[in-house]
């Protein structure tokens, strides 16, 4: 910054201001349109309140099922290598450039009434469960991606002096590994949880929209905005609260276990 | 490297000439906008493309959604609607000018090819599952309606197996072809686009609520002249016989 070039910067601060002014835009106009006096009176109704639970369980649902086993899978691949890695590493990412419509249609084709595992009995079908699975089809990439890239980058000699002084692989995740990839997969977390939250065509697709059973704050909104504009942007001032919230309280949680 | 490019390049080219095909002398037409609903979509597909005037460009969604982008100050040319009372509502707030009816639909019950199911007694059964539209979407309302000529145990047990409130028919068309649901509300029009995939059950006459299609110009058309062609032809040309052979029946006389 200090080596001349003032002309750059400017075009760095300019680059910034316009990022964050787009980004930024649409959040503060949601919060301008709506009163809090709106924003209380849009939660009056049960419709909401039902979304709301609903999503908040769904997602929490979805999030622990990617912990539990995204944690360990992408250990795997952040430490192995072997023949064919980087195209599973791929195939595991892919669900990050699919449009939720190619999610909703892929999730009817393989785990819908029938799809590709029905004859094996399993189907998911317009039920909660089924909105779990379309949030964890879309979200578990995020996390996968970065509890990888966290794995990658720790100190390859802390782990094997971990291993060394007799502690196996199992205990050095636990103890080692994970504790010091913290900050990274909480990242991972925070991302999913929020791809989560926000999820609407593939759950619309693959489980429908019931108040109390499979409509979503997302689903609850759209279904809003064409009878109650107003009515829908309290509901979206709403999410925007509870996911900045939940992210927030994320991050701070694990900063301060880390 | 360069052979890559090279390939590229050929791509590029034939891609371009499949384009210009389509849309021959799209250069000098006007583009066309139209807001429609979803069960419009076959009919006007096949009349839009061959629309001489203006390229039309339609986007097809619930009519109660496409109503709600107008009112936000969205301005296409033109607003088909499932109904006569979005376009009214439209119409009396100062947003489109003075609709039309065009078409008339029929309400009816879908159920894939094989169904046993045969009538309205068979989806108040525990068990059967349903889906419609939600309420604010006309295919919805239209379900209520006709629910709401049940008797109120027959009704509540069939309110009982809905599993699906749709935004628009095409979500309702979709379920049922998934086999996610046994049975779904849809027009006449829906299932006959599936193309035997499901069957249309006649709802009793009496309950059987008037479908009927308005249109209108939206005030504020960027091509005004060719967006009132675009709806003089659903009275009477090409975008009639599009309607006709998707289905539709001529609007009710008023």
């Amino acid at each position: 910054m200090s080596g001349g070039r003032p002309w750059f910067t400017v075009l760095l601060v300019a680059a910034l201001t316009l990022a964050l002014t787009f980004l930024v835009l649409p959040v503060v106009a949601i919060f301008v349109d709506v009163g809090p006096r709106e924003l209380i009176a849009s939660l009056d109704d049960p419709a909401a309140t039902d979304a709301l639970k609903l999503s908040l369980q769904t997602s929490v649902a979805a999030i622990a099922l990617i912990l539990l086993v995204g944690t360990p899978a992408s250990w795997l691949l952040a430490t192995r290598a072997f023949r064919g890695r980087e195209l599973l590493i791929t195939l595991v990412e892919l669900p990050l450039v699919l449009p939720p419509a190619v999610a909703g249609i892929g999730l009817l084709a393989a785990v819908g009434p029938r799809g590709l595992l029905a004859p094996l009995g399993v189907s998911f079908t317009l039920s909660t469960a089924a909105v779990v699975v379309a949030l964890t089809f879309v979200a578990a990439p995020f996390y996968l991606r970065q509890a990888q890239s966290a794995f990658a980058a720790l100190d390859r000699s802390w782990l094997d002096a971990s291993r060394t002084l007799g502690a196996g692989e199992a205990r050095t995740l636990a103890r080692v590994a994970i504790p010091s990839a913290l900050p990274g997969l909480t990242a991972g977390l925070a991302l999913a949880w929020g791809r989560a939250l926000g999820e609407f065509g593939a759950t619309l697709m693959f489980a429908g929209s019931f108040q109390g059973v499979t409509q979503t704050v997302p689903l609850a909104i759209y279904e809003r905005f064409a009878t109650d504009f107003t009515g829908a942007l309290g509901l979206s001032a709403v999410l925007v609260c509870v996911s900045a919230a939940l992210l927030l309280s994320v991050k701070l949680a694990f900063r301060a276990a880390g | 490297m360069r052979r890559i490019a090279a390939l590229l390049a050929g791509l590029a080219l034939v891609l371009a000439g499949c384009g210009s095909d389509n849309d021959s002398a799209s250069s000098s037409k006007p583009p066309l906008t139209v807001s429609a609903a979803a069960s419009l979509k076959k009919a006007f597909t096949e009349y839009g493309s061959a629309f001489a005037p203006a390229t039309v460009r339609a986007s097809f969604a619930g009519s109660d959604e496409l109503a709600a982008q107008i009112r936000q100050g969205v301005k296409p040319d033109v607003f088909a609607s499932a109904n006569t009372t979005l376009p009214d509502a439209l119409y009396s707030e100062g947003l489109v000018e003075k609709p039309v009816t065009f078409a008339a639909n029929e309400l009816v019950l879908a159920v894939p090819a094989g169904s046993s199911i045969s009538g309205l007694d068979d989806l108040a059964k525990p068990g059967t599952t349903i889906a419609m539209g939600s309420k604010s979407v006309p295919v919805g309302s239209y379900t209520r309606k006709v629910l709401a000529g049940l008797p109120a145990d027959e009704r509540q047990a069939l309110l009982a197996n809905v599993r699906s409130n749709e935004p628009d028919v095409a979500g309702v068309v979709g379920k049922v072809v998934q086999g996610a649901v046994d049975a779904g509300f849809v027009y006449r029009t829906d299932v006959e686009a599936t193309g035997g995939k499901l069957k249309a059950i006649s709802l009793p006459a009496d309950l059987k609520p008037q479908v009927a299609y308005g249109v209108a110009v939206v005030k504020g058309a960027k091509h005004p002249e060719q967006a009132q062609q675009f709806v003089d032809g659903l009275l009477d040309g090409a975008g009639r016989d599009a309607l006709d052979r998707a289905g539709f029946l001529p609007p009710p006389a008023t």
